[in-house]
């Protein structure tokens, strides 16, 4: 009797891209419901916008490239990038600004340095940030939690807003500065931290609104980590070395620098640490070079937000940090078996 | 207790070992016909100590001994040869070659065994002749020549390590070993004591084995087997890896260009050790093997006693036939054994298991993604090497890089290979690097030799030309001398 041969190994694999795509997806599902309870319903708007968005882009050029398109949008990872952008961009934002992000998260992020796997930036990353440097007015425009400002804008309120480009109504009424923003500009008129963290944008940990968002975060990303998803090294070089930096600026001066509790929970901590420098093409790859490679990130966000020129670092943290993750990972090859060094 | 350490890596499988290890061992009936492939360890053809027509009993060797390196191979019963015929090779790569075939009378017929009980009055040297004489090869699965590995000159040793780990899955031969036969096993081990001269033996069993672990702590009650440490080893994979089971049983590792007699150590199969045991009290040559025939491809999977030499289809069809759902024919286990693309192929001396995988079992197409350097690989790997990084390099054919990155400390296991997300073919790659860092290598030693014998050429000629000059200077000499006119004579 005569078999069909194949090489070793024989058994099935025991992972897949799209598998870890799905889990990073299902694993945000918390942050995005707190984003919402929180700040309303335009982060619902965003997301299927950015999808949509990226998935037709992503097919576009994937057709210029002469590709075959549905095994490479099956993969998800186009939809991870959407997500990501989606979530890091202020709620109201008109449509056009998420656009542009994906366009060039995808298309220039990703696709021209040859796909999934080959592109040395974070996608999402480089779309948030140049957003950020291309319309600074726009991507300021942050709506205040609905705790404070008590307006309920209905899901079709929102999306009118992000179509229609109500101008007037989207910045001056529904825009306010973030917790970090505010922080960084009181602090510059010189105002006693105390007497600033008393205003009613802060909550108990961090900014009111955002330090919830921090947790199902967090939430999420423990999910990833107990599932196997991500690596632990990189959040926990991140939050680690953010912690211990703000822990001891904050042990000699702390009229001036925050609580290391309130880097932790405001701004982008906890969706930088588990969703966005994890992503596994633009990090480090051996051991100890991604427990430095989170540290170093940590370093980086605590340097912006306390004497940098953006409320926010994590974005341009992570960029940075890209660019030195293959000389990270040349240090810091493990020792083989049998080998002294 | 004893404390066991740790290697970096591994991965836990599905062992898929009831299957075969709960259904009782049987001794498979005599085969038809028997094969031996001539092929020898180097690649080169051995031969034949039988020719066509000439009757052979059981024991008697057909293949004789090249040196130590490639042992004796005995018929495993009576016959008549029919040939030597051109067949397929159990081996991966396919190729054909010359096979003893032998018709089995049935009648069994042995030469005489000459075995002695009393070995510890022997000298070490003696019996290692014997193991060779018996044809004894490591048999976990590499069919290492055992008397070369048991003569470790000029490295001490102090611990004879026994791999009953088993660590691959559906693999459960050593366990059926251990679970019948353990005297053989233990007195193997108090054998290779005595060969090695060391005082200390640690067998290492699966955890995933508690049956055969608790027969053999019983057997070891019933003897004399002092100083040997029946000790149970995570079922991780590949914790039954050589390398791998010296660093968790002793702490220590095999340095890169050595072996592991260099830190003192010597490895053997549970397997070997039996063989030995029987070679050596009996006479018995090695020429059978208990095999595990597994898979959701064959009827009824188990442990089959099976005389080596014996076509696969003959076994198969002991166990009951192929089912209707039966894909692939491996030699070996689903990690790193071959598939076969027929049958009639004889099992060797190397053959620990026949996966008969069906449905559901093998993996058929794997559409390979771009890596996503998400660094699985690296975690899994059992030597530590970055997997990841030797794929970029050996996409890009930097050979130079994968020597730096230590290719060839790769042991092929798979484990990068599995847990890979992207379904890259890890060890395909690694595999085709390898023959070409090797071919690479073999270019530079002729180019090298080449070299040389052209410069020891230019040598040549240059020295041709000197002699040549002087000899022509000393010729010109003698002739002026020699035609001189000399003084005195004048002109006539």
């Amino acid at each position: 009797m005569r078999f069909p041969t194949a090489p070793a190994p024989h058994l099935a694999p025991t992972n897949s891209v799209t598998r870890i795509m799905l889990a990073v997806l299902a694993a945000s599902i918390p942050g995005i419901v707190a984003l919402f309870w929180q700040f309303g319903p335009g982060v619902l708007v965003q997301i299927p916008l950015a999808l949509v968005t990226a998935l037709t882009v992503e097919a576009m050029v994937l057709t210029l490239r002469k590709r075959r398109i549905l095994p490479v949008l099956m993969d998800g990872s186009a939809a991870v990038t959407a997500l990501l952008l989606a979530v890091s961009l202020p709620p109201l934002v008109p449509w056009w600004i998420t656009v542009f992000g994906i366009l060039f998260a995808i298309v220039i992020g990703k696709q021209l340095y040859g796909g999934l796997g080959y592109n040395p930036f974070n996608p999402a990353m480089v779309g948030y940030a140049v957003l950020l440097i291309s319309f600074p007015r726009q991507m300021t425009a942050w709506s205040p939690p609905l705790a404070l400002v008590g307006s309920n804008l209905s899901f079709a309120d929102c999306a009118a807003i992000i179509f229609q480009q109500e101008s007037a109504v989207a910045f001056d009424g529904l825009s306010q500065a973030t917790p970090l923003d505010m922080l960084k500009t009181q602090l510059g008129l010189q105002t006693h931290l105390d007497e600033i963290q008393s205003a009613g944008v802060f909550g108990g940990m961090s900014g009111k609104g955002w330090q919830w968002v921090n947790v199902w975060f967090l939430m999420g990303g423990l999910w990833m980590l107990r599932r196997g998803i991500i690596d632990w090294r990189i959040p926990l070089g991140f939050l680690g070395s953010l912690y211990l930096l703000a822990m001891f600026f904050f042990l000699y001066e702390p009229a001036v620098y925050p609580s290391p509790l309130f880097h932790w929970f405001g701004g982008a901590t906890m969706l930088g640490a588990f969703f966005i420098a994890t992503d596994p093409v633009s990090a480090s790859t051996t051991p100890r070079g991604r427990l430095i490679y989170g540290a170093l990130i940590g370093v980086l966000v605590y340097v912006i937000r306390s004497w940098g020129g953006y409320p926010d670092g994590v974005a341009f943290a992570v960029l940075l940090l890209n660019f030195a993750a293959p000389t990270i990972d040349h240090y810091t090859r493990p020792r083989v078996y049998g080998h002294s060094r | 207790m004893f404390g066991l350490w740790n290697f970096d890596g591994g991965i836990h499988l599905p062992t898929h070992k009831a299957e075969s290890s709960l259904a009782p061992m049987q001794v498979a009936e005599l085969p038809k016909e028997l094969i031996y492939p001539l092929m020898m360890r180097n690649g080169e053809k051995a031969k034949p100590l039988v020719s066509t027509g000439e009757q052979v009993r059981r024991g008697q060797s057909v293949v004789g001994a090249d040196g130590w390196m490639n042992p004796p191979l005995h018929a495993a019963t009576s016959g008549k040869v029919r040939g030597i015929e051109q067949r397929l090779w159990p081996h991966p790569s396919g190729l054909v070659g010359d096979c003893i075939v032998i018709d089995v009378d049935g009648d069994d017929e042995s030469v005489e065994f000459q075995g002695t009980a009393n070995y510890a009055s022997i000298q070490p040297g003696e019996l290692l002749d014997k193991i060779h004489a018996a044809g004894i090869v490591g048999l976990g699965g590499a069919a290492f020549p055992t008397a070369v590995k048991l003569n470790p000159q000029p490295y001490a040793i102090d611990t004879l390590l026994l791999n009953g780990a088993e660590c691959e899955p559906y693999i459960t031969c050593d366990d059926s070993l251990l679970r019948h036969f353990p005297h053989e096993v233990l007195g193997g081990a108090k054998l290779l004591m005595h060969i090695l001269g060391v005082n200390r033996c640690l067998l290492a069993v699966g955890e995933d084995m508690p049956d055969a672990i608790i027969v053999l702590e019983k057997a070891q009650s019933e003897g004399e087997y002092g100083n040997i440490h029946i000790i149970p080893v995570p079922a991780i994979y590949p914790t039954g890896g050589e390398k791998q089971l010296i660093k968790v049983l002793t702490g220590r590792e095999v340095p890169a260009h050595g072996i592991p007699a260099g830190i003192g150590v010597i490895c053997q199969n549970v397997a070997t050790a039996a063989a030995i045991h029987k070679a050596i009290t009996t006479g018995e040559p090695l020429i059978s093997r208990i095999v595990t025939i597994t898979g959701r491809g064959v009827l009824h999977p188990q442990n089959l006693l099976a005389r080596i030499g014996t076509p696969i289809a003959e076994l198969v069809e002991h166990c009951g036939g192929y089912t209707d759902s039966v894909q692939r024919l491996i030699m070996g286990g689903p990690m790193m054994g071959f598939a076969l693309p027929a049958d009639d192929l004889p099992i060797t001396k190397a053959t620990n298991c026949i996966l008969v995988a069906g449905q559901g079992e093998v993996i058929h197409d794997k559409q390979a993604m771009p890596c996503i350097r998400c660094g699985a690989c690296a975690t899994a790997c059992p030597v530590s090497l970055l997997p990841q990084q030797l794929y970029w390099h050996a996409r890009a054919d930097k050979l130079d890089r994968l020597m730096e990155y230590h290719l060839p400390d790769c042991i092929e296991c798979g484990c990068c290979d599995i847990v890979c997300p992207s379904h890259i073919p890890l060890v395909q790659y690694f595999r085709s690097a390898k023959s070409k860092v090797a071919a690479k290598e073999r270019e530079r030693l002729k180019a090298d030799n080449a070299r040389l014998r052209y410069e020891a050429r230019q040598a040549r000629k240059e020295r041709e030309k000197l002699e040549k000059a002087e000899s022509a200077r000393r010729k010109k000499e003698s002739l002026a001398r020699a035609t001189e006119i000399p003084k005195g004579m004048g002109k006539v």
